[in-house]
């Protein structure tokens, strides 16, 4: 080995190890500032986290686009869901007033909440568009008590990272970073256009987030509890969806 | 560079031009390792972009303009294609399995790994003059006689010369210049103004457009311009010369002897 060549390997292994060594410090500083996804494992775990990285980074205050009531849909398209199950339809029969949201998991004071409970607090709405993955979209006034004013009552500790909420539905449940919990516009929904919200539609309760695509968006939601950590909810990856393939960030 | 634009006159279009070239740059690669490098990085990508991009279409083989647009509203086009979706009336009986899922994280990271790879050549191509001395024309080609010869010696399928192999004549100039800085940037724009947290930042991503469905739309017809020119580009490496072009793109070396087909 000639002298250049062994001068040319030692350079060689001081940058490769200058290289990982400085990926080491951007994994530990992304995993305390909350940049890294739960399903940021895998072979697609470098583009999941480049994602939700830069887009934790970029919109952590931005807003969803609020259209004006002239451009609200015609029709708002209520997608294809499963057969709905029992208890939603025992629910249903008795016009939904039995329908509890109960909240727990590092909270102060967990608590259950009913649709007319909810609908006593502050209500807000919000002109948004629906974005599904598969590329269509349609959009709708969307009313509800933000996520946000449910949190404050019931009082998340500090160590909180996640919001995970349960459809009544079976294996069909989300999580979300507190960012986009306390997030102005995510919403716990129960009305549409000046109406109530029509079950086709996530009625009588779904958690709207606009910022993400509109599977995030779980319909006939009964359940959340609060996390510091995903690991013990389902596979670990942060929801059904990636379990099935699909991103747990949906904001693209 | 002065020299060799100022060897550049119209009358003999850029083969005459490139000697200087070939005599000066004889031991030189044809293509450096970075271009070489990101070539076939960007390669992999497109076609991984490609294949999960039409599989996320055949979800939802339908196209409108404007900012919404679904089953129960009128499309623009429809592509005539079963889908993966019950919700979709394609008229076919059945509905393909659905594989959105791993097409939509391939999309993803293949995106960011090209946008990535893409910068580092923009950015490298800016500081060692690459794009000024090796892909802008020179003015005396862009005359109409300039360009009409290289027109007719592709319309002759006329092979070209060994010099050409060193240099890119005035047609293969403007088209990868139009590739790179306008399909490519192009193609990014309209994908992340279909981001709905990526407008929640930058909202005139999406509005300069006219909507996120005309975003849609342009992505689609932007993808079919990129493959066209994937096409012709093969097509006419296979043309020049294939086994010498793509050891020209994959070693660096520029074999000048004849090659046997």
């Amino acid at each position: 080995m000639s002298p250049l060549s062994r001068r040319k390997l030692i350079y060689t292994g001081l940058a490769a190890a200058a290289g990982v060594s400085g990926l080491g410090v951007a994994a530990s500083l992304a995993h305390k500032y909350g940049l890294v996804p739960p399903d940021h494992g895998g072979l697609y775990g470098l583009g999941e986290t480049l994602t939700y990285a830069s887009q934790r980074l970029l919109t952590r205050h931005s807003f969803a686009r609020e259209f004006s009531r002239s451009e609200i849909s015609e029709r708002p398209l209520a997608n294809e869901t499963a057969p709905l199950s029992e208890p939603f339809k025992r629910l249903q029969a008795g016009g939904f007033a039995d329908w509890r949201l109960t909240v727990d998991g590092m909270v102060d004071r967990p608590a259950s909440f009913s649709i007319d409970q909810l609908k006593s607090y502050p209500s807000r709405s919000q002109i948004t568009e629906l974005s599904c993955e598969e590329g269509w979209t349609y959009i709708a006034e969307w009313i509800g008590v933000p996520l946000s004013h449910v949190l404050n009552l019931v009082g998340t500790q500090p160590q909180a990272r996640y919001v995970v909420y349960f459809s009544i539905e079976p294996d069909w449940w989300e999580s979300i970073d507190m960012a986009d919990a306390m997030h102005p516009q995510t919403f716990l929904t129960y009305g549409m256009n000046g109406d109530v919200l029509p079950v086709g539609n996530g009625g009588p309760l779904r958690l709207r987030l606009p910022r993400q695509l509109g599977y995030k968006s779980v319909k006939f939601i009964t359940h959340l509890t609060v996390t510091d950590s995903m690991k013990k909810f389902g596979k670990g990856l942060g929801s059904a969806s990636p379990e099935g393939g699909y991103a747990w960030y949906a904001g693209i | 560079m002065s020299t060799l634009g100022s060897a550049r006159v119209p009358l003999e279009g850029s083969v005459a031009n490139s000697i200087p070239v070939v005599s000066a740059t004889m031991t030189a690669p044809r293509h450096s390792a970075l271009v070489r490098v990101t070539h076939w990085i960007t390669t992999v990508c497109f076609f991984a972009l490609l294949v999960s991009g039409a599989e996320i279409v055949i979800s939802h083989p339908r196209f409108y303009w404007g900012e919404t647009g679904n089953v129960l509203t009128t499309p623009l086009f429809k592509i005539p294609v079963p889908s993966s979706r019950a919700l979709v009336p394609t008229g076919y009986g059945y509905v393909l399995p659905d594989q959105n899922g791993w097409s939509r994280a391939l999309h993803f990271q293949s995106a960011w790994i090209a946008v990535l790879t893409g910068l580092l050549y923009v950015m490298w191509g800016l500081v060692t003059g690459h794009f000024r001395k090796g892909l802008l024309p020179a003015k005396g080609d862009l005359s109409r006689r300039g360009i009409s010869t290289v027109i007719a010696n592709h319309l002759r399928f006329k092979r070209p010369s060994d010099e050409e192999a060193w240099s890119y004549n005035v047609l293969q100039r403007i088209t990868y210049l139009f590739v790179i800085f306008i399909l490519f940037p192009l193609v990014i724009w309209t994908g992340l103004a279909m981001s709905p947290a990526f407008v929640s930042a930058f909202p005139a991503t999406v509005t300069l457009l006219g909507g996120r469905q005309t975003a849609r739309t342009l992505h689609f017809f932007i993808t079919l311009a990129l493959t066209l020119f994937l096409l012709v580009h093969v097509g006419l490496v296979a043309l020049a010369g294939f086994r010498s072009r793509m050891r020209a793109m994959i070693t660096g070396q520029n074999g000048t002897h004849k090659e046997g087909v």
